[in-house]
């Protein structure tokens, strides 16, 4: 048994096959059409003959002796009763019938343009011209070659070749037949055919022309036995079917001297039935069908395509030791664990290589059977590998006296058990975060499970998403997985340089309630919190009163986070006041940490959340990645303590507002809506003002979506007025746990304008968007305007404008899947070689530098600061002490690319500066 | 005999045995190769040869002018034209004599920081008088952080830097906005936009100038009226109204006068452009009888109805004025200037323009900056706009990654596109070309020139199935334990 690869290819050549080379590695030369006798035994000579290999299990190959598995098939040959052109190659043979004599079968340059070219072909090479160069040059050659009337070796005058796609060659209009065409291109020397791109030690041209046809091994057009018995033969099997016939045929009246234009029709046939062989999607002539009618799959699109050998067997392989399977949520387990059921874990094995050190153990382990007894899920054996390959299957009854045999040398196929490190997977798998590797817990039901927080990186949610598993099956793999590929390694995301694993959702909103301001948390609520996390310890009590002891959530959520941390920093729910109070804003939303105490502010998510979490990024960057995925770990379940303790929920009363305020929303909506009124009044008068560089009817979608707009701002700030922070969806909101304000104000005050390719809604009828309205308003409840808010619910007119705009966000989406799929792909295929090399350069495969130094600086964007190279704030802090740390000036952020640093609005000093020469 | 006989008799001159039976078997004898030119010669020997022909017999040959005409052919050397005094415009503030201090420490140290990050100590630290021991602790400590950021060797920073773009890409939208700047002027954003600048188009679909004039003009609003009116193009049919008069067979053209006098011109330079056109025959100034205005008239010895309406036709759209391409120029004020806005793009042009400042006008169009200020600049735009589009998005992506895009794009002197056209289809690998697209093709191609394939890539890799070039998998290093050996060392 092979283990590890030791030996690499070097290097593939590619050449095109000679009919003598066809003719020599041919197993068995194909004269009958037919392919089994009656009693369905491979006929000789015949296109299933037992000499190109075999697919029945149980027969031997004629060539090598080898069984099914064996024998890797043969190939074996047709000759053709005439010669037939290679579709892939009219191209080639076109442009070599242009530019070579047709007498003398030299190219039509002069022997130094010639050389001349040539020379410069060398040259390419020598500076590392690519293929594509290459091709360009010799397109030249040959067209230079092809403008020369009278040959320069010869004296003969050339004709006007012309092709008739796809196959047909005509000269001056007469037909010139492969044979013909066969015969000139024999003459055309070696040495002319190197500047025309062409390497004769490998290609000569006559062999674009086929005397022999290749006949590919049965192992690659297996006929499929079907239930009732029949035979139903591969598509390439019909088509050589098919050349067969009419080759013979061809033979038949060729030589007994049939008319010319009888034998000419055959060979025409041939020729198709070949074109199509290679082809079957080739232009100008219909595609071979099957008898269903369908179109047959020939060797060209074998190849082709997504579906094609290429892209979904070669560049793509089907594995074993994977598991597929719906996914749920297990907020309880580590960020770097995976929940599988036990009927996957039973299935799921991995190779154990019996050693003189092991073998006591492994005869234990095989003893088990495969689905052994005992306390919980204990692992079995499924299978037992010898020496010499054999698979013998682990069951209860052999188990014993399987045990017996297994000594050193043997591979024992183990079961899954807690703690294997497994690759976890959810498509679209669109950068590496999609594929980490956890610690196997194995669990009962049949979903997978793993931690909320690692939901970001994989885009998933719990809607019906499935996702696999990969089992690693050797050691290398599984050390490179556990040092590279565990969650914990890729909390930083390599895109930004911040977290993409943190909490989400109910982690957020958690952290808030347990930390917002003075919330605090008796003996037994504080100990419910702790104890989903264990291993803390409970402070002294921050608050006593009456006697009674509270715990304030800063407190307790100070315990996940390391002792040494400090930092500062404005949560989410800064409001961005013109100055800031510090420690005592009035939201407090200002974040101090002193000493891995929470000296002030709330915890969400821009402390924890993924993307944005600060304090995640700091411990992921300065404490490791262990220690964040600890942090990540409790810090979520203590939010998740929290919200159980307080207990949330969130309702359509939640949007309740006054009535008061209702009618005041009405109002303000009434006034635009008069407002649309007045100036579409304006605009039929003529009255309204145009903008520049914009026509009259534009000039009025304009103002009216701006007074619309504004109108809805106004109606959502209303009601958001009377929608607090005691209230659960704007804790939602403004913690950025879910939802935004304007989702909550589209809901309480007014769900607005209502647009269609970014314009008011204008198709429909004519000259109006539906029947309900006269022909030509151009208000805003006719263009698309919803006055009402989702709350007290949509009007049917406007229910159809929502849905209109509902409709253009889903197409949208469907679009925006294949085509930024395609980019992506286009992208990965073209820097997919590019690798930082020990000199940190970034060269590609042909070792051309494409960057000195990757970046610029030769940082990793994984371990930056955001973007920065050093995080020069909290050196400072470090080395200056937070004292002096103060009074320094804030950081200078660059906001876009070229452009001026934050706070470095150009003074009128500076801008007068500028250009000035 | 006559072969034999040429043959021998120019053996006997001391002619190449080989010339000399091409020669003969020509046809050519002795008398008639004398008389023959170099070029009719070279048709069967080389040139050289066919002289060294001609001189053995006697006669004075000269090579032939050479009439193939080559691409590659070197051009004569330009001469050298007076560079006009380019001063290239630094954009990049100067080191600041602190900043110079912390550079010449980071050197003492033995290290190196890019300017960024020293710079970006400098204004935190700059007001601060600190001992220098302070500072050197401070360096060595970012040093020390530098260095342990950097990339390690072997990482696959193509693959990462394609999916941080791609990625989240499936986040864009698909429409397009108005520009956040300027409301006026549609812009395409989005990931139209980013595979627009990845496929590295002629033009974009929305192509966008933004002109900034000169410091010394840049505050007065008219000057920037002026440019912008000279940058737009106006047609005929903008500033006049045109009319065709069947019964004389001619094309009356009413100038609007107030539109002429805000576009700064003249009936003159009106009359001039519609002589210049081609096609109208004879343009005379009028007076209407009825209204007493001023108008133009053309009149063609045209009888055909049909013509005199393409002619109507031609002269509405006849630009008068302003700049092939721009279609709109919006003025805004920005801080403290006024920016002009353009709709259409005509980088080569505008640059030429009296009151612009060259060093801060740009495009949108990269194709447009590689043609006029090169590769280098190119490059930059290709960044620029790329992190825009993603920046506008509400996207970050670390600009490592856009830069490494931008190179692969760029990195052989001009832009290359992102997919088969360009970089995927330029591969060195038959077989990562194949998998990528036009599979067939590929192969084909492949035999004929008997390409070979040496599986340094990673897809080929894939395909054969070995480890790939990239990472753990670049490494061959082995661990082979050492067997106690029989010595007992």
């Amino acid at each position: 048994m092979l283990r590890g690869v030791s030996k690499r290819i070097k290097s593939i050549k590619f050449a095109l096959l000679s009919p003598d080379e066809i003719r020599k590695m041919s197993a068995t030369k194909v004269i009958t059409a037919d392919t089994y006798d009656d009693d369905g035994f491979p006929i000789d000579m015949g296109l299933m003959d037992s000499h190109l290999g075999v697919i029945e299990p149980g027969l031997r190959c004629k060539t090598c002796g080898g069984k099914v598995d064996d024998c890797p098939g043969h190939f074996g040959h047709i000759d053709l009763a005439m010669p037939v052109i290679h579709v892939g190659y009219v191209k080639e043979l076109k442009k070599l019938l242009m530019a070579t004599c047709k007498n003398c079968g030299r190219l039509l340059l002069l022997d130094e343009e010639i050389r001349a070219y040539e020379r410069e072909m060398d040259a390419l090479d020598k500076i590392g011209g690519t293929k594509l160069d290459k091709k360009m040059m010799a397109k030249e050659t040959a067209r230079d070659a092809g403008k020369r009337q009278i040959c320069p070796h010869c004296d003969t005058e050339q004709s006007k070749i012309t092709l008739d796609k796809p196959t047909t060659f005509r000269e001056d209009g007469h037909k010139l037949t492969p044979k013909e065409v066969r015969e000139r291109l024999e003459r055309i020397r070696d040495e002319d055919l190197r500047p025309m791109g062409i390497n004769p030690d490998v290609a000569r041209p006559e062999w674009m022309i086929l005397t022999a046809l290749l006949v590919p091994p049965v192992t690659v057009r297996p006929s499929i036995t079907l239930e009732s018995g029949d035979r139903s033969e591969d598509d390439l099997t019909h088509k050589l079917v098919d050349v067969l016939r009419i080759n013979q045929r061809l033979r038949e009246n060729r030589d007994a001297g049939a008319p010319q234009l009888i034998v000419e029709d055959l060979w025409e046939l041939l020729q198709y039935h070949i074109t199509t062989y290679f082809d079957n999607q080739t232009s100008g002539i219909p595609p071979a069908r099957h008898r269903s009618g369908r179109p047959l799959k020939t060797l060209v699109q074998r190849l082709k395509g997504k579906e094609g050998r290429f892209r979904s067997n070669l560049s793509g392989k089907r594995v074993n030791f994977s598991a597929r399977t719906v996914i749920s949520p297990d907020p309880l387990l580590s960020i770097n664990e995976v929940g599988v059921p036990v009927e996957a874990a039973r299935e799921l094995t991995i190779p154990l290589y019996v050693q003189a050190y092991n073998l006591e153990w492994v005869r234990e382990l095989v003893k088990r059977g495969p689905v052994p007894e005992g306390n919980g899920y204990v692992p079995g054996v499924n299978y037992v590998i010898r020496q010499d390959g054999r698979r013998i299957r682990v069951t209860d009854k052999n188990a014993e006296t399987v045990a017996e045999t297994v000594d050193v040398g043997y591979v024992v196929e183990r079961q899954l058990q807690e703690g294997d490190i497994v690759l976890f997977n959810r498509q679209p798998s669109l950068h590496r975060m999609s594929m980490m590797a956890h610690e196997v817990r194995i669990m009962s039901f049949k979903t997978f499970r793993f931690n909320l927080a690692v939901c970001p990186p994989y885009n998933a949610d719990f809607d019906g998403d499935e996702m696999n598993l990969h089992v690693l099956q050797s050691e290398e793999a599984r050390a490179e997985a556990k040092v590279l590929m565990r969650v914990q390694e890729h909390i930083l995301s390599p895109r930004f340089g911040g977290p993409v694993i943190g909490a989400i959702h109910d982690h957020i909103s958690g952290g808030f309630l347990m930390t917002h301001k003075d919330s605090k948390f008796n003996m037994e609520q504080s100990s419910r919190i702790l104890s989903l996390v264990g291993d803390v310890k409970l402070p002294k009590p921050g608050i006593v009163e009456d006697g009674v002891e509270y715990w304030t959530g800063k407190q307790l959520f100070s315990l996940a986070i390391p002792d040494d941390l400090n930092m500062v920093f404005r949560a989410s729910i800064c409001q961005a006041c013109d100055t800031c109070d510090k420690e005592d804003c009035d939201s407090d939303a200002y974040v101090k940490i002193v000493n891995g105490e929470i000296m002030s502010g709330t915890i969400d998510e821009k402390s924890i959340g993924a993307f944005n979490g600060k304090i995640l990024d700091k411990i992921a960057r300065n404490y490791g990645s262990d220690r964040a995925r600890i942090f990540i770990d409790q810090a979520t379940k203590f939010a998740i303590g929290a919200i159980m303790v307080r207990g949330f929920t969130t309702g359509i009363d939640d949007e309740d507002i006054p009535e008061s305020e209702k009618m005041k929303i009405a109002e303000i909506l009434q006034t635009a809506v008069d407002g649309v009124r007045t100036l579409v009044q304006a605009y039929k008068e003529g009255d309204l003002e145009q903008m520049p560089g914009r026509s009259l009817e534009e000039t009025l979608e304009v103002e009216a979506m701006k007074k619309l707009g504004r109108a809805r701002d106004d109606a959502g700030n209303h009601a958001g007025k009377h929608l607090g922070l005691e209230n659960s969806a704007v804790i939602m909101a403004r913690s950025g746990a879910r939802g935004s304000m304007l989702n909550l104000s589209q809901m309480a005050g007014c769900v607005g304008q209502q647009a269609v390719r970014g314009e008011r809604i204008s198709r429909g009828y004519w000259s109006r968007t539906l029947p309900h309205f006269p022909k030509g308003d151009l208000g805003a409840e006719a263009k698309g305007f919803v006055k009402s808010c989702y709350k007290s619910g949509l009007t049917p007119t406007e229910y159809f404008f929502h849905s209109m705009g509902g409709r253009e966000g889903l197409v949208d989406t469907a679009v925006r899947t294949s085509r930024s799929g395609y980019m992506q792909r286009r992208l990965i295929n073209a820097l997919e070689d590019l690798k930082v090399k020990e000199d940190r350069s970034v060269r590609n495969t042909a070792d051309t530098i494409v960057q000195f130094k990757f970046g610029e600086d030769g940082i990793d964007p994984s371990r930056s600061v955001q973007g920065r190279a050093v995080d020069v704030d909290d050196i400072l802090r470090d080395v200056l002490g937070a004292k002096k740390y103060a009074t320094l000036p804030e950081e200078r952020v660059v906001r876009k690319y070229g452009e001026l640093e934050e706070g470095l609005e150009m003074t009128e000093e500076e801008a007068g500066k500028l250009g000035e020469d | 005999m006559a072969r034999k006989d040429t043959v021998e008799a120019l053996k006997k001159r001391k002619i190449g045995s080989k010339a000399a039976e091409t020669l003969a078997e020509a046809g050519f004898t002795l008398s008639t190769i004398k008389k023959a030119s170099v070029e009719k010669l070279s048709k069967y020997i080389s040139e050289d040869d066919a002289i060294r022909v001609l001189k053995k017999l006697g006669v004075e040959a000269k090579k032939p002018e050479k009439k193939r005409k080559s691409k590659k052919k070197k051009p004569e050397p330009k001469k050298i034209e007076p560079q006009p005094d380019i001063k290239i415009p630094k954009k990049v503030p100067p080191r600041t004599k602190f900043e110079m201090g912390l550079t010449k420490m980071v050197e003492d140290l033995g290290g190196s920081l890019p300017r960024s990050v020293i710079s970006q100590l400098a204004h935190r630290i700059g007001k601060l008088k600190l001992s220098k021991k302070v500072k050197k602790e401070i360096l060595t400590r970012m040093m020390e952080r530098f260095n342990s950021h950097l990339v390690d060797p072997n990482e696959s920073a193509g693959i990462v830097s394609a999916q941080s773009i791609g990625e989240p890409g499936t986040q864009m939208t698909m429409r397009t906005f108005h520009y956040a700047g300027v409301a006026e002027i549609n812009v395409t954003l989005g990931l139209p936009r980013l595979i627009e600048i990845v496929d590295a188009r002629r033009s974009p679909s929305t192509p966008m100038m933004e002109i900034h004039l000169k410091a010394s003009v840049m505050k007065e609003l008219d000057n920037a009226r002026r440019v912008a009116s000279d940058i737009e193009a106006t047609n005929l049919e903008d500033v006049s109204g045109i009319e065709t008069d069947m019964v004389n067979m001619q094309v009356i053209i009413r100038p609007d006068v107030d539109r002429l006098a805000s576009d700064h011109l003249t009936m003159k330079e009106l009359e001039k452009a519609v002589k210049k056109m081609r096609g109208t025959g004879i343009v005379e100034y009028e007076k209407d009888v009825k209204t007493g205005e001023e108008i133009l008239v053309v009149k063609t010895g045209e009888s055909s109805f049909k013509k005199l309406q393409k002619l109507r036709e031609n002269l509405a759209a006849l630009r008068i004025k302003g700049i092939k391409g721009i279609t709109r120029a919006i003025i805004r004020k920005q801080y403290h200037e006024y920016v002009i806005y353009t709709e259409g793009s005509n980088f080569k042009e505008v640059l030429d323009m009296e009151m612009i400042d060259p060093t801060r006008t740009t495009t949108n169009n990269i194709q447009e900056i590689y043609e006029v200020l090169g590769v280098e600049a190119a490059r930059n735009s290709i960044i620029k706009e790329a992190s825009s589009t993603l920046g506008e998005q509400g996207l970050t992506v670390d600009l490592r990654h856009i830069m490494l895009v931008s190179d692969i794009m760029t990195n052989d002197g001009d832009v290359k596109a992102i997919g088969r056209h360009g970089i995927s289809g330029r591969k060195s690998s038959v077989l990562a070309r194949a998998a990528f697209e036009i599979t067939s093709t590929h192969l084909m191609r492949a035999a004929i020139i008997g390409e070979e394939d040496y599986l340094d890539g990673v897809a080929e890799n894939v395909i054969v199935g070995q480890p790939v070039t990239l990472g753990t998998g670049a490494v061959t290093l082995v661990y082979r334990p050492v067997a106690p050996s029989k010595k007992g060392a």
